[in-house]
């Protein structure tokens, strides 16, 4: 029977059938970091209960770690260090592999697990952290838990499911020069709507998604679950296979020459029926920039802001468009170009691997962060730090006037700590632009980080084909 | 946890669509590694005034009514980060129920897990319930909840059926640890671990990680 790249990996994970209707899953990989991990362990300990297969089990450091050079235990956000010590002290009494915030090998977890080869293909993998989806990249089953059910897969090495349903996005042609993954995630969000992959698996697949390398697939898988699915995945090929090859938690040898042979049978049969599909074609895409407080409020860099009397489905979608640009501060059918930015922020799980910093360098070489831009930059693992370093990217972006930071979430959302300013308007490359995630009632405006670089140069949003 | 049978409540609406988890506990809000400590903090970026300490905006519906056990929500509510604090916070509070045409997904779970109820509905009924409690007499804004017979009434007059999976049913109406009863499937569990570490030799992590 046909079967799609999801199906396959679900059978050769499903343990048995439960009475109640739900299937009791394996799951090869649990990763965790200091925000909801320690919870997750303390709580499991309080329970009596132990850890099943610590060998399985990583954590690390990324989300209440401060980014500024020289960093210790104590944070900047209230409380930070009860929560890192926390952390320490649970994953060593339960045997678990630490990132710790001064281990080479710390940063974002969804950045270094696949730097690591911690995800692979056709494994299933778990943290209590809703970008796990990112790493659906690589042709993993990755996907976001709660704290709860991080507790259920650490003390049982299974998760309990209902099958989700399966969907396939084809995207067809091939990206136009300058224009990157994020700008595809986000236009296909901003068309088809923020729940538009409500409890599927989303299978990217076709010619446009061929062509994108290992990182930039992340980006995309990244935003899957801001297009409410399950999670995203991508089949495996020989760009995932080279990429993998040599990472330190991969397998080597004769079990490479195993993996290898299992990896290449990862994709959908010709004939696999999904439960829906869309298809769409990334030849003429432009680059996209949100609007408003959720993903879906996307447009492009050229695009201007919608009007709700004009725009909106019904009464209900038209009160959320008005509240959107009234927190925003911009006015109806108002051209984005003409708004002046505050800051401009370049990291998080989505946007801030070698890939990303380049795009963002080639951007900002020989030019100057307009006046009054607070710019930041903040690689997303001290590996992708240390690459970026290598080739002289840290210099072009402080040349340029931006801050360069140690690898963590940093401000991807505000906890306490730092953040951006009072109603400060942000370009930022992260994936949330939710109301005062970023900062007290901060404006997030979502985009790539070309297009954050040039918004930087300009002062205002503006894309690096202005340049 | 809590077994959920029947539930009688205070109902208040939020409607707006993508309600997501930093609404619901801003990051900042979540200040201690427990699970304890966050009712304070739920909602609070539109629960207090802005640039006012914990002063109640008068504006939003859950100062409006005391009591609320129950949140009339719009589509995609919980959407956003996985963090189980927003659960924990709206249990703290009082929350036994939210009702929505649509969940995030992890968010859902994590009610089920929890032992709060999440009922979808059509969007015409939820706004239909959502209009029954816009009244100024409390009275009016209850909800009575019957899990086991899946169907709820509001104190106007309405009555509605609603869905829910089996599973989660069954984990909710008896108050079952999933942990506990999964635990129960070990000898399964672990012979389908022996199975899988011959045929996928090179997935189990311990042995590719010693040749590394």
């Amino acid at each position: 029977m046909s079967q799609s790249l999801f199906d396959k990996i679900w059978d050769q994970h499903q343990v048995k059938t439960l009475e109640d209707g739900s299937s009791l899953v394996l799951i090869d990989r649990i990763f965790l970091h200091e925000r909801t991990g320690a919870v997750a362990l303390e709580s499991l300990h309080d329970a009596g209960r132990e850890v099943l297969r610590p060998d399985t089990a990583f954590c690390t450091m990324d989300h209440i770690v401060d980014t500024l050079p020289g960093r210790s235990d104590d944070t900047r956000m209230p409380s930070g260090k009860a929560f890192i010590q926390a952390t320490r002290q649970a994953t060593q009494a339960a045997n678990i592999r630490l990132f710790d915030l001064n281990d080479p090998q710390q940063g974002i977890v969804h950045v270094i697990s696949p730097e690591l080869g911690i995800a692979q293909p056709g494994l299933t993998l778990v943290c209590p952290d809703s970008h796990t989806c990112t790493q659906g990249a690589l042709g993993a089953l990755a996907w976001g838990i709660g704290s709860s059910e991080a507790e259920h897969a650490l003390a049982t090495q299974t998760l309990r499911l209902i099958k989700p349903k399966s969907m396939r996005v084809n995207v067809n042609g091939t990206l136009p020069a300058g224009i990157t993954a994020k700008d595809l995630i986000l236009h296909l969000i901003g068309r088809y709507g923020a729940a538009g992959a409500r409890g599927h698996v989303v299978e990217f697949a076709g010619p446009g998604i061929r062509a994108l390398d290992l990182e930039a697939r992340m980006t995309l898988c990244n935003m899957a679950v801001e297009f409410s699915a399950f999670s995203g995945i991508i089949a495996p090929d020989e760009k995932t296979i080279a990429y993998l090859k040599g990472r330190p938690y991969a397998p080597s040898g004769d079990m490479w020459t195993q993996a290898e042979s299992a990896w290449r049978e990862l994709y959908s049969d010709p004939d696999a029926v999904f439960d829906s599909e869309i298809e769409l074609d990334c030849s003429a895409l432009s680059a996209s920039v949100t609007w408003g407080t959720s993903p879906e409020h996307a447009t492009t860099v050229n695009g201007c802001a919608p009007d709700p009397q004009q725009h909106a489905r019904d009464e209900q979608h038209r009160a959320a468009m008005q509240r959107a640009l009234s927190y925003m501060a911009i006015a109806p059918n108002q051209p984005l170009r003409e708004l002046n930015i505050d800051a401009a922020f370049i990291g998080s799980c989505t946007n801030s691997r070698l890939s990303d910093l380049r795009a963002a360098a080639d951007v900002l070489r020989g030019r100057k962060v307009a006046d009054g831009v607070r710019a930041i930059c903040v690689p997303g693992s001290m590996s992708v730090k240390r690459a970026a370093e290598a080739e002289g990217l840290d210099a072009v972006f402080r040349a340029a006037g931006f801050e360069w930071r140690e690898a963590g979430c940093s401000m991807c959302f505000f906890a306490g700590g730092e953040s951006m300013g009072y109603r400060e308007r942000v370009m930022s490359t992260t994936n949330r632009n939710f109301e005062s995630r970023q900062g007290p009632e901060t404006r997030t405006h979502l985009a790539s980080p070309a297009t954050v670089a040039a918004s930087a140069v300009f002062g205002r949003i503006a894309e690096a084909a202005e340049l | 946890m809590t077994p959920f049978t029947q539930h009688e409540g205070y109902a208040v609406a939020l409607l707006q669509p993508n309600i997501d988890t930093d609404a619901i506990i801003p990051s900042r809000e979540m200040t201690s590694v427990g699970k304890r400590g966050l009712a304070d903090g739920l909602f609070a970026g539109w629960r207090y005034l802005a640039g006012q300490g914990r002063t109640p905006n008068p504006d939003f519906a859950l100062n409006q009514l005391d009591d609320v056990s129950i949140l009339i929500a719009g589509p995609n509510f919980g959407c956003g980060s996985s963090r189980e604090h927003a659960v924990w916070a709206l249990v703290e509070f009082g929350v036994r129920a939210v009702i929505a045409p649509s969940f995030g997904a992890i968010f859902r779970n994590n009610c089920v897990r929890n032992g709060v109820l999440p009922i979808s509905l059509p969007e015409s009924s939820v706004q239909a319930l959502a209009q029954s409690v816009d009244s100024a007499r409390a009275d009016d804004c209850i909800i009575r909840i019957d899990l086991p017979k899946r169907q709820l009434s509001t104190a106007t007059g309405m009555a509605l059926a609603f869905e829910l999976p089996h599973s989660d049913h069954n984990m909710l109406v008896n108050g079952l640890d999933a942990i506990g009863l999964t635990q129960q499937h070990s000898a399964d569990i672990a012979a389908f671990m022996q199975k899988d570490a011959e045929v996928r030799r090179w997935a189990q992590l311990s042995r590719s990680a010693i040749s590394r």
